[in-house]
């Protein structure tokens, strides 16, 4: 009774919704492959359910009943020793009908969220510790841009999304869309999947990679097309010119205090490659892979002392005076 | 509880040979894990070859003539190894005495050879996963090899003693029985270090 | 060569009663003392060293357990840096598995199997006592790692490369890669012993089709471990060669590459799973037969489950690696073959069910466990098949889902049985039954507390959770579930410290045992409790697969073996026909030699190769002085 069991299920699948990171739970699919495996594991759930209840209660019913009387434990009972070799007989076969008939449901619904489309939107996932870069790729360079921790995705349209390391293993999960992928040093591997609807997913490093694996988060904000489609082509713009004062001197210090080593913002010439771009980073919603939610005061406490946010993470704590990091977050701010 | 004797087994035996006995079941358990182990690292090399397009990486396959000579000599030395054999069996102590140094010497051989054949691999162990998964294989191999040897040559020593008493004989036929495991073990060994590498 | 001559030995045969049992005990004690401690080579001795040892690291990985409760039972809890916590959970797997669970079974099989079997110690006396020591050594090298802050941190499974020195340029992974090395020395050890205790030490008579169903289990144990454990030995090693001489096995830049550790880890780390759980079963098998007062109903049945499952163990590694990006097709039979095992493991489960259904059950707390571990491992086996679904395991690999799993798997399927196991052995080991009330509080706190613990786990993985996180943040509303499990693994923790309480008391004001206080039907009950050094003054012959219960008045033996030197009965492998009387080997201190010897060698090679040189000949010198005869009359006939 899957129908049944998703209803009993609900208080937990709606827990995540209050969140405000973005869903996160097997229980609440809004992707088309995260539907299919929870169908599926509805189907198990059942089988598994009803062979456990079978099971306790034949246990609780052998502790109750009425026994043979206190013979000498060598004294069996012929008949019951026939009937049981038959009864153990017919359930391992049962056994086996189920787990094959369970292979087949399993394989069944693993070629469905394994389909491919060749239509698919591309792009390319790089795994880092501790965060996530992404590559929208295009035919022409300039159609191409990376941003990180952040995935937007047009509603509907299947997405594929290519994985590779930069350094150890780790694992792309976002259970509200679809199931997990490693991401492997030196391999290729890919994943699809189609957000059926608009709505901010949140996503988590599932394989352990390193101090700080807990805090390697990401979100995928699935857009309808035409705001996916205005989302991109602002994305493909260089980043904002700082439009004050303050801004301009941001500017500046983000080169003169070693930001723009590790940091590319498109447009201007920071162009390090090591940590997150930094192009939008004004419109994105969380820092940190997702560690902390974007706004002013964390994006300063971040600045001011990465190392006490995330300890081990690459960054390292700059010596800034105040209003040096005023300065600097006045112009992040505007990189909308 | 009560005691009843039904069996008296006192006229039995105090040592065997092959089977019947303890330690001969011991070294086929040894011998059954450590070519387990033989197996994996065949494996493991099967899969390194599977994954990379270019094998051997970087390096021109081994020269053929150390790994060549190690197999005529390895099956050869299966014909002294036999001879002690029987000899141990029939508790010919001269002979076993004779038999274990020849096949101390053929160990000793093969050791200096395997020297050779490492200097012939025309790779290193830090050059690529090729190297170091082909100087894994023949440094495992080299191990029981010379843990043999080592053996046949404590074994030789003892039979000049004092203790060169007939329960050694069943000692001496488990070392040989041990032997021709090494022997096996090698000849896939070849084939893959030498011969997989020019396909 | 020279036996005539010499008088004729005093012989089994010509001894009786009081008289036998002093000279036989004079011939086979430990000899008292630090020396005695140090040299021992009796299979009980050594066996309650392995049980104590292990449960010492079961106390200690506990408490781990118990630190990472405490720091994820709320969110974002500062109570354990992120550094410490990757320790903590990476020394509480390795703990659990590599000092605890197989070694526990292992010293259970050491401790119980020869005196299943009906002989007077197990085979190859000294290489069990250097197993242990290399179990000892092994442990103790972690965990001073642990207390000098250098233990890994890398996790059980030791994923390259980032335990790879580029990721961890610490000593860390060298540590954990060398303790396994260490612990599958000496695993390795029993498992040779057992299999030959079990084919050339069986009483006269016990024939394949009378021996007990534990010691059955312990034997295709053993030859799991033999087939599983080189392949972690081959990993673990060239873990250690990339790490100290550049080898390029896992540098995908050179060739290598990381999804092979991950097969040479697995091949092992499934089989593993089985090691653990297959002695479990075996134990469940014996106690049911004595408390359902009935033996267990498909003896060829749970024998050939077993076979069965030993050899499907070795078929469904891959089903760690479903979402590494394999060929769908392959990762789609690894599903089947997986699910496959439900198979034997579901005859087991019906065969003892039918014991029961039939049997009259004595509710003594060995039962108690038995029926909690039904209900539990039934539980974990299902949820196993559920994340051997390629689909599903996308989702629940490596969530807390996983993590409910195989602690319901291996808690139940083995922990339970374990317990249950401690109390019902624990008069013939000790000579002093545990306490009965105790028990029942021992075993409904483990029950319940196990349950609250883990049961959450599986839901907090569906919505979301993944394993290995030191924290998490408020908003993601796991709070209250894992505040639930943290509760749980509280009381789970407390059965324990009660069951330490009823040892300790028991110990000293335990109501005395006598040979056979459950009337159980096996050779080991047949002897008194706790056994004399040489086990039984007679080896008996066996003519029932229950030979206690065929004659509770009677026990027929066989007469003629040495009464003034060590002797064993070696039988053939089938029949169990009389071949050979054995000489069994002194107390030695070579054995602890070697395995210093052993132990310098492996912790040196993690600092320098050159330890590999200069490490080789102590260990030669003592492996020589180990075989070297010593004149005793035994070696020189």
């Amino acid at each position: 009774m899957p129908v049944r069991m998703r209803t009993a299920l609900v208080p937990f699948a709606t827990l995540p919704l209050a969140a405000c990171a973005g869903r996160q739970s097997v229980l609440d699919p809004q992707g088309l492959q995260s539907s299919q495996i929870l169908h599926t594991i509805f189907i198990f759930l059942t089988v598994a359910a009803a062979v456990w209840i079978a099971v306790v209660v034949v246990l609780g019913v052998s502790l109750l009943r009425r026994k043979r009387p206190a013979d000498q434990p060598l004294a069996l009972h012929q008949p019951f020793e026939r009937t049981s070799g038959r009864v153990i007989f017919v359930l391992g076969l049962a056994t086996l009908v189920v787990v094959l008939g369970l292979s087949i449901v399993s394989y069944a619904g693993q070629r469905t969220i394994f389909a491919k489309d060749e239509n698919a939107l591309t792009l390319k996932i790089i795994g880092h510790q501790w965060w996530w870069e992404v590559r929208y790729e295009a035919d022409s360079p300039h159609r191409s841009f990376v941003t990180a921790n952040e995935i937007r995705v047009p509603t509907g349209q299947p997405v594929k999304v290519e994985l590779e390391s930069a350094d150890v293993i780790h694992s792309f999960w976002v259970p509200s869309l679809t199931g997990k992928m490693d991401l492997i040093t030196g391999q290729k591997n890919e994943l699809q999947f189609t957000a059926k609807n608009a709505g901010v997913y949140r996503g988590q490093c599932a394989e352990f990679c390193g101090l700080q694996h807990a805090n390697m988060a990401f979100a995928v904000l699935a857009l309808p097309p035409d705001e996916f489609g205005r989302w991109r082509d602002h994305e493909n713009q260089s980043a904002n010119s700082p439009t004050d004062q303050l801004g301009k001197q941001g500017e500046a210090l983000f080169r003169a205090r070693g930001c723009a080593l590790c940091h590319n913002i498109s447009g201007t010439l920071a162009g390090g490659q090591l940590g997150p771009d930094l192009t939008h980073i004004g419109s994105r919603t969380t820092i940190a892979a997702g560690t902390l939610p974007n706004t002013p005061a964390t994006l300063a406490a971040w600045i001011a002392d990465p190392q006490h946010i995330k300890p081990g993470n690459l960054m390292p704590k700059m010596p800034l005076q105040s209003g040096e990091l005023i300065a600097i977050l006045h112009y992040l701010e505007q990189l909308k | 509880m009560r005691q009843t004797i039904v069996r008296n087994v006192a006229e039995l035996p105090t040592y065997g040979y092959g089977p019947r006995s303890g330690p001969w079941w011991g070294a086929m358990g040894f011998m059954a894990l450590e070519g387990m182990g033989f197996a994996i690292a065949i494996g493991a090399y099967l899969y390194l070859y599977a994954v990379n397009p270019n094998w051997p990486i970087g390096a021109a396959p081994p020269d053929l003539w150390p790994g060549t000579a190690e197999v005529a000599v390895y099956l050869l030395s299966i014909i002294p190894n036999e001879i002690t054999n029987r000899a141990a069996h029939r508790q010919d102590l001269a002979k076993v005495r004779v038999g274990l140094i020849v096949m101390a010497v053929i160990g000793t051989a093969l050791l200096v050879l395997r020297g050779f054949e490492f200097a012939h691999l025309n790779t290193r162990w830090d050059n690529s996963a090729y190297g170091s998964i082909v100087w894994l294989i023949l440094g495992l191999h080299t191990t029981h090899l010379a843990t043999d040897v080592g053996d046949t040559i404590v074994l030789a020593v003892l039979m000049f003693t004092r203790h060169a008493k007939p329960r050694r004989f069943s000692d001496v036929t488990d070392n040989v029985f041990y032997w021709n495991f090494v022997v096996l073990a090698w000849l896939p060994l070849y084939v893959l270090l030498d011969w997989v590498p020019r396909l | 060569m020279s036996i005539a001559a010499e008088p004729r030995e005093i012989r089994d045969d010509v001894l009786n009663g009081l008289q036998l049992s002093t000279q036989l005990e004079r011939v086979w004690r430990t000899p008292s003392g630090w020396t005695g401690a140090l040299t021992s080579v009796d299979h009980k001795v050594v066996g309650r060293r392995y049980i104590v040892t292990a449960f010492a690291f079961l106390l200690l990985g506990g408490i781990l357990a118990i630190l990472m409760r405490v720091q994820l039972a709320g969110p974002e809890k500062t109570f354990l840096s992120a550094d410490k916590y990757n320790q903590i959970f990476t020394m509480h797997g390795s703990t659990m598995m590599f000092l605890f669970a197989v070694p526990v079974m292992e010293a259970f099989a050491v401790y119980l199997v020869p005196l299943m079997v009906g002989t007077r110690n197990i085979a190859f006396p000294r290489l069990n006592a250097f197993s242990y020591w290399m179990f000892l050594f092994g442990g103790c090298f972690l965990w001073i790692s642990f207390a000098l802050n250098v233990g890994p941190d890398v996790g059980w499974f030791a994923y390259v490369p980032l335990s790879s020195l580029q990721y961890t340029p610490t000593k860390r992974p060298d540590v954990w890669a060398q303790m396994i090395t260490f612990t599958e020395v000496a695993a390795l050890a029993v498992a040779v012993e057992i299999i030959v205790t079990v084919f050339k030490l069986r009483a006269p008579g016990m024939t394949l089709d009378r021996i007990p169903l534990f010691v059955w289990a312990m034997l295709i144990t053993a030859f799991l471990v033999m087939f599983a454990m080189p392949s972690v030995m081959v990993a673990s090693t060239s873990l250690i060669l990339d790490r100290l001489v550049n080898t390029r096995f896992y540098d995908s830049s050179s060739g290598g590459h990381p999804l092979l550790w991950q097969h040479l880890f697995w091949f092992f780390g499934h089989p593993e799973v089985y090691i653990i759980f297959i002695p479990g079963t075996g134990m469940v098998s014996a106690i049911l037969a004595t408390f359902a007062r009935r033996p267990v109903v498909g003896y060829p049945v749970v024998i050939l489950s077993l076979i069965a499952t030993g050899f499907l163990s070795f078929g469904l590694w891959v089903h760690h690696m479903f979402v590494t990006g394999l060929p769908q097709l392959g990762a789609g039979l690894f599903t089947a073959s997986s699910m496959l095992i439900a198979v034997p493991s579901g005859l087991q489960i019906f065969c003892w069910l039918a014991t029961l259904w039939d049997g009259r059950p004595v509710y003594r707390t060995p039962l108690l466990f038995v029926i909690g571990f039904i209900v539990i491992f039934v539980l974990g086996g299902l949820s196993g098949v559920m994340v051997a679904s390629v689909p599903i395991d996308t989702q629940v690999h490596d969530t807390y889902f996983v993590v409910a799993h195989f602690h319901y798997v291996l808690i139940g399927g083995a922990v339970f049985p374990l317990i249950g196991a401690v109390y019902y052995w624990f008069p013939k080991i000790t000579g002093r039954m545990l306490s009965e009330s105790l028990g029942r509080w021992n075993f409904w706190l483990a029950f319940i507390g196990f349950n609250v613990a883990f049961f959450p786990m599986h839901i907090l993985g569906l919505i979301g959770m993944p394993r290995r996180v030191y924290t998490y943040t408020a908003n993601m509303d796991w709070a209250h579930l894992n505040l639930l499990s943290s509760g749980g693994a509280l009381v789970f923790a407390l059965s324990f410290a009660l069951l330490l309480v009823n040892v300790i008391y028991s110990l000293r004001k335990g109501e005395l045992a006598g040979d056979n206080p459950w009337s159980a039907s096996t050779l080991e009950w047949a002897t008194s409790s706790p056994p004399p050094p040489q086990n039984f003054d007679r080896i008996p012959v066996v003519k029932h697969r229950d030979p206690l219960w065929a004659d509770s008045m009677s026990l027929p033996v066989v007469a003629g073996l040495s009464a003034e030197r060590r002797e064993v009965l070696l039988t053939s492998l089938a029949e169990a026909e009389p071949q050979i009387r054995e000489a069994s080997p002194e107390p030695s201190i070579w054995p602890l030699l070697t395995a210093i010897a052993t132990t310098v060698f492996f912790i040196g090679s993690i600092f320098t190769p050159w330890a590999v040189l200069w490490g080789t000949p102590p260990m030669a010198v003592a492996l020589i002085g180990w075989f070297w005869p010593t004149g005793s009359r035994e070696d020189e006939e």
